[in-house]
């Protein structure tokens, strides 16, 4: 049996726990807070932009941009965006095992993949299963700037064009509220086509083509590489808002946890010091007894 | 039938507005232009500059820093870098970035003087649209 001082001893270290555990919630309260308001701003933006874009794209000849056509699919490739670092929860596991499903299901299909992968953690995970990976980006999870961002698209768009891949999809988890995430996996190049094919009723009531200025090709050049921009930007805050929400609940829980364990913990305690007492004295009256 | 405009400016930084509006001239690539509603299907990029919108009798300005425009019978949709409203700007840092570009554009350095023009542009626009607001 444990002695009062072991007992002791594991009460402090719990509570040491503990007291980590609420800092880092606090820390991912504060981030949380700071992602979040960035990404509610963006949503519309990049919402409207994207409505946009579909608007323009059906009244366009396909050969407009080279990002809005469409060819036959042979590489596809998957971008999984995960955390660079780990204590939040089902966070990465869950991108993860999405990211790989949808992999195998690609590849079921006859697909060549290609992957890159944002986040120390999706990073990690691929290597250790020795999957090639294209192109790796981490140490983005802190702090989003928009010229990292514009990197990484603009990798994706040139690999696009240089047709080193041919169709790109997103993997990332959406911030839905701080206690769900959702994964989403969003197709990013080519522009449009699924939609296309369920709005074609919408496509027909749209009324006539649109006047451009300066010029359609002039238009097309500058939206649709930014578009590509905004949706990763916008696919990193969430997943950025979504992990420190995650890791929020996660040390909640592990806060709570604590709580548990430091009760259990002192009910032991408390049960060993009054039995070491019942001892004692049972002690002292044999030894009465034994004087009489 | 009294016709009106839905008028809505998005940013990166939200949704800056949108309201209900009876007409609206904005600064297009190629020019100023003006929408009244059940105006034909048109999308322009936008350069740096003042966006106007009159409803009824009250009449508001914009501070627009480049974008696009889709402009429908019944409504007009800015997607902009950054746009301001008038009362919003900071005069003084307008005016204190014009004369940091001016200097700038003086020792002729080559290499940034596109962005120097650029923010000299914002600046000026900047000090107009305030302007617009001081005079009434």
């Amino acid at each position: 049996m444990a002695t009062l001082r072991d007992i002791k001893k594991r009460i402090k270290a719990v509570q040491n726990t503990q007291k980590i555990t609420k800092a880092m919630k606090m820390v991912a309260a504060a981030k949380l807070r700071k992602v979040q308001t960035r990404m509610f701003e963006l949503r519309p933006y990049a919402e409207k932009m994207n409505t946009v874009l579909l608007d323009l794209a059906r009244g366009a000849e396909k050969d407009v941009h080279p990002l809005l056509a469409a060819r036959p699919r042979k590489i596809v490739e998957v971008v999984v965006i995960s955390a660079d670092r780990g204590l939040c929860g089902a966070f990465n596991t869950n991108i993860l095992k999405a990211a790989q499903d949808h992999i195998n299901h690609l590849k079921k299909e006859g697909f060549k993949i290609s992957i890159s992968t944002i986040g120390k953690k999706s990073v990690d995970y691929f290597k250790r299963r020795e999957f090639p990976v294209r192109k790796l980006w981490t140490g983005l999870s802190g702090s989003i700037i928009f010229t990292d961002v514009q990197e990484i698209a603009n990798n994706i768009k040139e690999n696009y064009i240089n047709r080193t891949i041919d169709e790109v999809t997103l993997i990332y988890n959406e911030f839905k509220s701080m206690i769900a995430q959702k994964i989403s996996i969003v197709k990013l190049l080519p522009l449009a086509p699924i939609e296309e094919v369920e709005e074609e009723s919408a496509l027909k009531s749209m009324g006539p083509h649109f006047i451009y200025e300066p010029s359609m090709q002039e238009i097309f050049n500058r939206l649709i590489p930014k578009n590509v921009d905004i949706q990763i930007y916008r696919a990193l805050l969430e997943s950025s808002a979504a992990e420190e929400a995650a890791r929020m609940s996660a040390m909640e829980n592990a806060t709570q946890n604590c709580d548990e364990m430091v009760d259990k913990l002192t009910l032991q305690f408390n049960k060993a010091r009054q039995a070491g007492i019942t001892r004692e004295l049972m002690d002292i009256v044999g030894g009465v007894e034994a004087l009489k | 039938m009294e016709n009106k405009l839905k008028l809505e400016i998005v940013t990166p930084y939200g949704l800056a507005f949108s309201e209900e509006v009876d007409e609206v001239v904005a600064s297009g690539s190629e020019g100023e232009f003006g929408v009244l509603p059940d105006h034909i299907p048109f999308f322009t990029t936008l350069k740096v500059g003042m966006l106007i919108y009159k409803k009824g009798a009250e009449t508001g300005y914009f501070f627009v820093n480049w974008g696009y425009a889709e402009i429908g019978p019944d409504k007009i949709l800015v997607l902009a870098d950054s746009a301001e409203k008038a009362e919003d700007i900071d005069v003084e840092r307008a005016i204190e970035a014009k004369k940091r570009a001016e200097e700038r554009l003086k020792k002729a350095e080559k290499f940034d003087q596109a962005r120097s023009i650029a923010s000299l542009e914002r600046a000026i626009s900047r000090s107009q649209v305030a302007a617009k607001t001081q005079v009434k």
